[in-house]
Parts: structure tokens; sequence; C-alpha cells
């Protein structure tokens, strides 16, 4: 069972995996503890967010923090009205969904000082190698440093989300671990978790340390 | 085949464009499209091309109209409201015969309307946009790969016949993510010898300009213009036929709606029903041919659209209205779901050619 700080911060460059992850930690979170968020504060990405999945986390007893402006016709690059509960409930666990790029770790900046404060979360960097802009660990890191620029919160591990969408397969994700390796040792960091769609959890398990299966939300 | 990358379809539309030559990139944010002028932002300075956040999209496609008078591929990208700003331009463009590649990643309209995703600047791309008499070549892509690929078509054809080529997305279209080949083959671009790049005084100047004062000389280039028109009409139309074989219900869609209506199509399929599908992927050349070919084969149309009723238009022309068409739409946003379209695919199986 993975454990978890009373924060899990996800950020990444855009189209990373960021959403999926957080979704699905959320649940996994929420078998562990009684009260579970998770905050959506995704200011750059306009379709497919977490509020996608609010059916399932409503299901599930796992409250989201989230604008309220977030899938409606207003382009609003707007902060949910109950942000503070994040930091200062502190009864509360919560996986925040951030958004992409610098860009989107900018949302960051209102509650880094309250986060790093209390000391008690985790940073976690989505890497995926098949994204144009992240090829390599090189790009990757460049990336990792912007955001870190952007938010003021140091990283504490690297995710590794390398997919292809619906081609992903078993060898899609076994020759991304050197690359996840690669960035996770230029960056310093541990590589805490490879994710993976879940029907390919079983072929991989047993092959990949840290392996963590995702429900991937509803798609066209 | 190069490995494949997972791109959303906005960036897949920007690193084609690279990929096609293209080192002038102008536009202005505006959602859902932002991702194309990002991606530029990031790429261009790295390759040695502007990437330039104009101060509005007006001044964009002047910009792009002055880089296209210098002989460079070049293209500018906005969605809806962006594009009614564009207008004069893109008339301008098509008055002085200059080819360029616009994107429009359509939202929810009109006015500011919303920015969810849509079709209903049908009319607008295939009709003009601005004033005059003129066409764009107009490309509707249905996957990220062919956001990539006809980005490359969309250039090409602009310089082979001196036109604008706009790619006809949606806000789905360009934020959905799948895996892309991006080993696409560019033909290289033609000569453009009628290009401002220096007479280097061994030749004319080279004038281009969309003002004619002599009304005779102005209806010769509109003349001419038209001829190039029809030879684009006969060259250059390009469609998707699925499952027509047999079909007795032809669905008519682009884009997302064809993805839709596909997936709807394959469960009618299921239940015994006969019904095909013609994409069209060029809107403009609209596939005049093959939906005229469908209207003596087939009972019944269905028109799968993110807007009141636009390509419908075209459908009921190509068919000379020989066999009813009816509308199956969804808008301000919203898309039709599969359910959506099967129900009209079975009510037209019951009630076909009644309609």
């Amino acid at each position: 069972m993975r454990s978890y700080k009373r924060l899990t911060l996800l950020c990444g460059h855009y189209g990373s995996g960021k959403t999926n992850i957080a979704v699905n930690m959320a649940m996994d979170l929420r078998k562990q503890k009684e009260r579970v968020a998770v905050a959506d504060l995704d200011i750059v990405n306009p379709y497919f967010r977490t509020k996608d999945s609010d059916a399932d986390f409503a299901h599930a007893g796992i409250r989201l923090i989230c604008s309220s402006f977030a899938n409606s016709n207003l382009d609003l690059p707007a902060m949910p009205q109950d942000l503070y509960a994040i930091t200062d409930d502190r009864d509360l666990s919560v996986i925040l969904d951030i958004g992409g790029d610098d860009r989107g770790a900018l949302a960051l900046g209102r509650i880094a000082p309250a986060v790093l404060a209390e000391n008690d979360y985790e940073m976690l960097m989505v890497v995926n190698g098949r994204r144009p802009l992240t090829p390599d660990a090189p790009s990757t890191l460049e990336v990792l440093r912007e955001i870190e620029a952007a938010c003021g919160i140091p990283f504490t591990g690297i995710v590794n989300n390398t997919n292809l969408g619906i081609e992903t397969t078993e060898e899609t994700v076994l020759s991304s671990i050197p690359y996840a390796e690669e960035t996770a040792a230029l960056a310093g960091l541990p590589l805490v978790m490879t994710t993976v769609e879940e029907s390919l959890y079983e072929p991989l398990a047993g092959k990949i340390e840290n392996l963590f299966p995702l429900k991937l939300q509803n798609r066209f | 085949m190069a490995d494949k990358v997972l791109m959303k379809g906005n960036e897949a539309i920007a690193e084609a464009a690279i990929i096609a030559g293209c080192r002038h990139y102008f536009g202005y944010p505006i959602t859902p499209q932002t991702e194309v002028a990002a991606y530029m932002a990031k790429k261009m300075p790295k390759i040695g091309g502007t990437f330039l956040q104009a101060e509005s999209e007006i001044a964009a496609i002047n910009m792009v109209y002055g880089v296209a008078s210098a002989g460079c591929r070049v293209m500018t990208s906005s969605s809806s409201p962006g594009i009614s700003l564009k207008g004069e331009g893109l008339s301008y463009l098509a008055g002085s015969d200059l080819p360029a590649l616009v994107v429009n990643v359509q939202r929810g309209g009109p006015g500011l309307g919303g920015i969810q995703p849509s079709q209903s600047d049908y009319f607008q791309a295939t009709r003009g946009g601005g004033h005059g008499d003129y066409h764009m070549i107009v490309l509707a892509p249905a996957s990220v790969q062919e956001m990539a690929e006809l980005t490359v078509k969309g250039f090409e054809l602009a310089d082979k016949y001196r036109m604008t080529s706009m790619i006809l997305a949606d806000g789905t279209m360009g934020q959905m993510m799948e895996p892309v080949a991006l080993d696409l083959a560019v033909a290289p671009a033609p000569a453009k010898p009628w290009a401002t790049t220096g007479t280097g005084m061994k030749r004319a100047h080279n004038i281009v300009n969309s003002l004619s004062l002599d009304p005779e000389e102005l209806e010769r280039l509109n003349l001419a213009r038209y001829e190039r028109y029809a030879e684009v009409e006969a060259n250059e139309t390009m469609y998707e036929e699925y499952r027509m074989e047999d079909a007795e219900i032809c669905v008519a869609a682009f884009g997302i709606a064809a993805r839709v209506s596909k997936n709807a199509i394959n469960e009618a399929r299921k239940e015994g029903i006969k019904v095909g599908l013609i994409r069209p992927i060029t809107l403009w050349p609209f596939p005049k041919a093959p939906f005229k070919k469908a209207a003596g084969q087939v009972k019944q149309f269905l028109s799968v659209e993110l807007s009141m009723g636009q390509m419908i238009e075209d459908v009921r022309l190509a068919t000379e209205c020989r066999v009813p068409v009816t509308l199956v739409n969804r808008v301000g946003g919203m898309i039709p779901s599969p359910d959506q379209v099967l129900e009209a695919i079975r009510k037209a199986s019951k009630n076909g050619g009644n309609d």
C-alpha cells in the first residue's frame, strides 16, 4: 500500500497525465483516509479536467476543491473559493492537480509558503518521454526547473507516466525506464512510481518497481 | 517508421508546420487553440524562426500578408471570434493571390460564445469569411495524425494554387491527445517568381497588391482566379467513405462529428442496419461526386454537425435534393453522442425516404 504525505502535489509538462494520476491517487488514498480531497488548481487547461470525474468523487466520498468556472464556457483562470482548506484544514488529505508547465505552476505561489512551513508534502514531477517537448532527460529537467522557479516548491520525486495513449504497449513502458531513471538521477530525486493504464498492470507487475495502475477518465 | 509521440491536436499542427518549413508564426492567444502559439513560442526561437504574439488578430493576419508576399511559408491560428477579426486580412490575401495557412480551432458562437467545441464556422470558412469573390481551401481533420498531415498538405496546396488554406478543426480536435507519427513527407515549395524578394537589379519590381484601378482589369483578375479555383475543384477534393458499399442510409459528417458517427454506424450495423459514412476532408472544394453517387443508392442522408445545419446545405446541393437530408446536431459547445446519432439512424431506417 502506498503511503501518502498530507499533501501530494502533481506538477509536470502539460499533457503529461497529471489529472488521471490525481483522480486515481485520490481513489487509492480514500481507502486509507476518511477525509480526502482533490484540488483542481489547473488555470491553464480548458478541457479534460479533474471535474470530469466529479460524479465518481461524490460516489467515493471525496471532496472536490475546484473553481466554480471549471468546464463552463467562462475562460477564467480562477482559483477555487475554498483554496485555503488545502493548507488550513490539517485533518484533510489532499491530492493537488496543478496546471501544466511553469505557467500552470504559478497557481501554487499563493499557498507555497504554507505548504513549505507545514512540511508534510510530496511534490511529484509527472513525466512522459513520448511527449514531443520532453523526449529525453535534459529537456525534462529543463521543464522541472522552470516549474520549481515558478512555484517556489522543490520537487521530491519523479512519476514516470510514459505512454502513447491507446497505442501504449508493455514495450512502451518498459523502454521508458532508462529515460525515467536518467531524469531522476539528473534531478537528484527518487523515481517514486511508474503509472500504467490498468490493463497493463498485470503483465508488467514484477518487471517494474513501484507500479501504479490507472483507471482512465472517459474520453472520445 | 519513426517512433510515435503523444500530442495534442494543437501541438501536432504546430510541429507539422515546422516540418513543412514554416519559420514564421504570428498569432494572438485564444482558447481552445492557445497550444499552437505556446508550442511555436517554445520552438521557433530554437530553430531560427519567428514567433511573434501580435497586438491583435488583425495585426497577426497582416503580418502573415507581409511574409507571404516575401515568398516564405507562414501561418496564423485562432479560434472563431479571432477568425472573424482576421476576415478583412483573409480577403486581402485572396485579392493578392498570396499563399498562407490559417488555422481555426472552432468554439461555440456567435459572438464571444464559449470555449467548448463547435463546427459553426463552416459557412464562414467555405463561403469566404471576408468580402469579395474568393475561396479558401478548407481542410477538416478528424484525428491528431490528420491535424499534422493536413497542415503539411495545406502549405503545399496554398503554394501550388497561390491561395489561403484553412485548417478547420474544433476545440476537441485541438485539445485531445493521440499518438502521432511525424515522419511526414513534404514536397519542396515551388518557385515564387512573383515574390517581393529584391530585384537584384536584374528584373522589374514585383508588386503585391489587391487594389485594381481599372474595373476591366479587376474583372479579368477575378475570372482568372476562378479558373484556378476550378482546377482545385477538379484535382484536390478529398473525402473518406466508410461502410458505404451496401449502405441504404448515408451519414455525412466531418471532424469530431465523423468520429462520433463511426461509433454509431458500427453499433447500427450490429443491428443489421445498412448505414455508411461519407466524411468530407476538404470542405471546400466540397466532395460533390461521392454524394451525387450516393444519392442514387441510399434512401436517406443524415448530416451530423456541431452547428444549426451548415454543411447540410452542401449535401443538399450535391445530391440535388433527390433524397431527404435530416440534420442531427448539438450546438453551443455540446457534442452529439453516439447514442443520439444511433437513434437518428434507427429512425431513418424505419421511415427512410419519408422524412
